[in-house]
C-alpha cells in the first residue's frame, strides 16, 4: 500500500487560516489501512481544528467525509454537489488525492493533510517499512524475494558494498543492509552462485528518470 | 469568578475495575468531586482518540480514563493500548497549545474504592489549579 504521515497540527493550520468552512475529505484505500486518512483520522483532524479554533475564539465550520478512493473520478464526483459550499477542503489521502481533487474542482482549493512517503507494508502494529520503489522493471526474483532497489540505501544491483557492517547499512544502524540479507538467505538456501551472475546496469528510464509515468490498459480503455 | 470555578469533568471508567471501585467508594461513604461525570466503559480499550478529543471540543475541562492495573485487563491489554492514545491526545493538546495535564490514564482495581476517591479529588483538584478549559474562556468571553 501506499503508506503516509500525517502533517503536523501546525502546517495545517496555517494551509486554513482564515478560512472558517472547511471540508475534510479522507479515503477508504491505502491511508486507512495504514491509519493516516481513514475515517478515524479525518475525525480526530476535524476535532483537533475546531479545538484549536474555539481556544483562539474564532468560529470554524469542518464537515467530514470519506470517499471510497480518491484515485478514481467516479468517486470524486461523489463530493460535486457540495464540494463549492467550502471555502476549502482538505484531503487526507495520498498526493493523488489532492491532485484527482483539483484537476475536477478547479474552482476549489484542496489542501494535502498527509506527507506521503513509500511503498510499504506493515511489519508489525503500528510500524510500516518501504518494501518497493515502483521502479517500473522488478527485479526481486533474483534476489529471493528481497529488492535491493528499494531497500538498499543505494540501490546497489551488485551489493554489498563496503558500507555493510555486521547487517547493518552505514547511513544507520536501524537500517538494515538488505544485502547482507540477500547473502545470508543465498548461502541458506545453497544458491550463492547466483550472485557471480553480473548484473547489468538497470534501465532507470521505467522508473522516475523516464519522467512522469502512464499506464495505458488497451482492453480496458473506453 | 476563580473561586466559583467548578470543573466540568468527564471520567471513562472500566465495567471490570474502575466502575465497580466508584460503587465500591459510595459504599463506603467516600467523599469524591461532584462534577465528575463517570461514563462506564466495557473496557478501557473500547475508549478512543476521538472520545478524549470530543470531550475537550465540547467543554470538558479535564477527562480522564480509569481502567484495570496494567496485567489485569479483562481483555488482556485493552489498558495498555488506551494508554497510548491518552498519550497521543496528550500530544496533539501539546500541538494545540492546551496543558496535556487535562488528560490523564490512571489503573485501579475494583477492590480500590479509596483509590478511586483519591484519584478523584487529585485529578478535581489538578484541574482546579489549571482554571477552566480555555475552550471555554474564550466562549464565555
Amino acid at each position: 500500500m501506499i503508506v503516509a504521515d500525517r502533517k503536523p497540527l501546525s502546517e495545517i493550520q496555517d494551509m486554513i487560516k482564515g478560512r472558517d468552512n472547511i471540508l475534510i475529505i479522507g479515503c477508504k484505500g491505502c491511508v486507512t489501512v495504514c491509519n493516516v486518512g481513514g475515517l478515524k483520522e479525518v475525525r480526530i483532524l476535524a476535532s483537533s481544528l475546531r479545538i484549536a479554533a474555539k481556544k483562539e475564539g474564532y468560529s470554524l465550520k469542518v464537515d467530514e467525509k470519506v470517499l471510497e478512493r480518491q484515485c478514481d473520478p467516479e468517486y470524486i464526483e461523489q463530493v460535486k454537489s457540495t464540494i463549492h459550499d467550502y471555502d476549502a477542503v482538505i484531503s487526507m489521502a495520498c498526493g493523488v488525492g489532492p491532485q484527482f481533487l483539483s484537476e475536477a474542482y478547479p474552482d476549489q482549493k484542496f489542501f494535502p493533510a498527509v506527507n506521503t512517503t513509500f511503498f510499504g507494508g506493515a511489519v508489525s502494529h503500528g510500524i510500516w517499512e518501504e518494501r518497493c520503489a515502483g521502479c517500473g522493471t522488478c527485479v526481486i526474483h533474483y534476489f529471493d524475494g528481497m529488492c535491493p532497489v528499494a531497500r538498499c540505501s543505494k540501490s546497489l544491483l551488485n551489493g554489498p558494498c563496503g558500507g555493510s557492517n555486521k547487517g547493518k547499512c552505514e547511513i544507520s544502524k536501524d537500517v538494515n543492509c538488505i544485502w547482507d540479507m540477500i547473502v545470508k538467505k543465498k548461502i541458506e538456501q545453497d544458491r550463492l552462485n547466483d550472485l557471480l551472475n553480473f548484473m547489468p546496469a538497470k534501465d532507470w528510464r521505467t522508473a522516475r528518470d523516464g519522467g512522469p509515468r502512464t499506464s495505458r490498459r488497451e482492453e480496458l480503455i473506453q | 469568578m476563580e473561586e466559583a470555578f467548578e470543573p466540568q469533568i468527564i471520567a471513562f471508567c472500566c465495567k471490570y475495575c474502575a466502575y465497580a471501585a466508584a460503587d465500591l467508594a459510595g459504599s463506603m461513604r467516600l467523599n469524591y468531586p461532584t462534577n465528575i461525570k463517570i461514563l462506564q466503559v466495557p473496557c478501557t480499550g473500547r475508549v478512543d482518540i476521538i472520545h478524549l478529543l470530543r470531550a475537550i471540543e465540547d467543554g470538558a475541562d479535564g477527562v480522564y480514563v480509569a481502567g484495570c492495573l496494567e496485567g489485569d485487563c479483562h481483555f488482556v491489554c485493552g489498558n495498555l493500548k488506551t494508554r497510548r492514545k491518552v498519550e497521543y491526545v496528550k500530544k496533539t493538546l501539546s500541538e494545540l497549545g492546551i496543558e496535556p495535564e487535562r488528560v490523564e490514564m490512571y489503573n485501579l482495581s475494583s477492590a480500590m474504592g479509596p483509590r478511586f476517591a483519591e484519584i478523584a479529588n487529585e485529578f478535581g483538584k489538578r484541574i482546579k489549579d489549571l482554571g477552566p478549559s480555555p475552550l471555554r474562556i474564550k466562549q464565555a468571553a
